[in-house]
């Protein structure tokens, strides 16, 4: 059976402070929809935009596994393990938050915005040691998805302490394809980046945010298109 | 107004020392921390709470023994916080005592 979930782009919180803007898909800081609380384990996904030579001061997280994904610019990333590091478009960071870390992010650019996505997800099991990791990610290929994120070590991208995977790819206006899940029990997260996509039948603009649980999606691009889908187990 | 009184317990001590001051930033709201599970089963002999919320660093046990005494016994909600102090906080009250 298919069940599945539509969140208009212009639906989602918004919160403008000055320096940073944020889209939250989901119910975050002082954006509070109980409707909106997550999509299985798919807890975050804020689409942000940070002004140039801003960003977030040093913060504790802790239990949560955080992926970001630069869109334009590039991010400062320093935290309590040790890591500083560049994250540049074309690249994934996750980060395991486990026992409890600090970190700070900011845009290496002094003056041109930086947008990225910011996505948490419920780790499979409470108070891991904590971690990092930060990939290049190939989407060169078109009309085709490259998997970035999965649960194993070995596997094309980040890993993380979840049943997960993230698959991102670019799209010619006209291109079809299919995603198998890669686990039946698994739902789907699609944010469409850029374009206009239609899933299983269901039409789809940019930013929008569409949930599902089926068996697989059907994917067409009705215009060129740039789609993120995140395949997460459904039960926290 | 009677305040909603919130005991927090988190062995990372930078990490629940941010918890507190963000719940303690809503003027309906008191957080109490405890570093630990004794500290946190002590503050519940003496003090009636509203909600428990469980931060990270307690061991799988720690975590259980939490529950079952204070939520089954006293009959207090019990939430596991996510995030470290982050966006997910005020959600996660508001659901916890929405009872949603």
């Amino acid at each position: 059976m298919e069940n599945f979930i539509i969140h208009k782009a212009a639906t989602r919180g918004l919160a403008n402070h000055g320096w940073l803007n944020s889209a939250h898909s989901f119910s975050f800081g002082s954006y509070y929809n109980p409707d909106r609380m997550n999509f299985g384990v798919l807890r975050v996904l804020n689409d942000d935009t940070v002004d140039g030579g801003r960003g977030f001061g040093d913060h504790p997280h802790d239990n949560m596994e955080i992926i970001s994904i630069p869109l334009e610019g590039d991010l400062v990333h320093k935290d309590s393990m040790g890591n500083e590091a560049i994250i540049r478009k074309g690249e994934i960071q996750a980060m395991s938050a486990g026992t409890g870390i600090y970190h700070s992010e900011f845009n290496k650019d002094g003056s041109a915005p930086v947008k990225f996505l910011q996505i948490w997800l419920y780790p499979n099991k409470r108070n891991v040691t904590p971690r990092y990791d930060q990939v290049k990610i190939d989407t060169a290929e078109r009309n085709v998805f490259h998997q970035v994120l999965s649960p194993n070590a070995n596997d094309a991208g980040v890993w993380i302490h979840q049943n997960a995977w993230f698959n991102m790819g670019k799209f010619d206006q006209g291109a079809e394809t299919t995603y198998q899940l890669n686990d039946k029990k698994n739902g789907v997260y699609a944010f469409i980046l850029s374009g206009n996509v239609t899933i299983n039948g269901q039409a789809l603009e940019p930013r929008d945010g569409m949930g599902i649980v089926a068996d697989s999606l059907t994917v067409k691009a009705d215009t060129d298109a740039e789609i993120l889908l995140m395949e997460v187990p459904m039960e926290l | 107004m009677k305040k909603i009184e919130i005991l927090t317990i988190c062995a990372h001590d930078g990490i629940l020392q941010t918890i507190k001051r963000l719940i303690n930033n809503n003027e309906l709201w008191n957080s109490t921390g405890a570093i630990d599970i004794q500290e946190a089963i002590e503050l519940a002999e003496n003090k009636d709470f509203d909600l428990i919320l469980i931060g990270s660093g307690l061991t799988a046990a720690d975590e259980h023994e939490l529950e079952s005494v204070l939520a089954t016994r006293k009959n207090i909600p019990v939430v596991k916080h996510y995030g470290g102090g982050s966006g997910l906080l005020f959600g996660e009250i508001h659901q916890a005592l929405s009872g949603r």
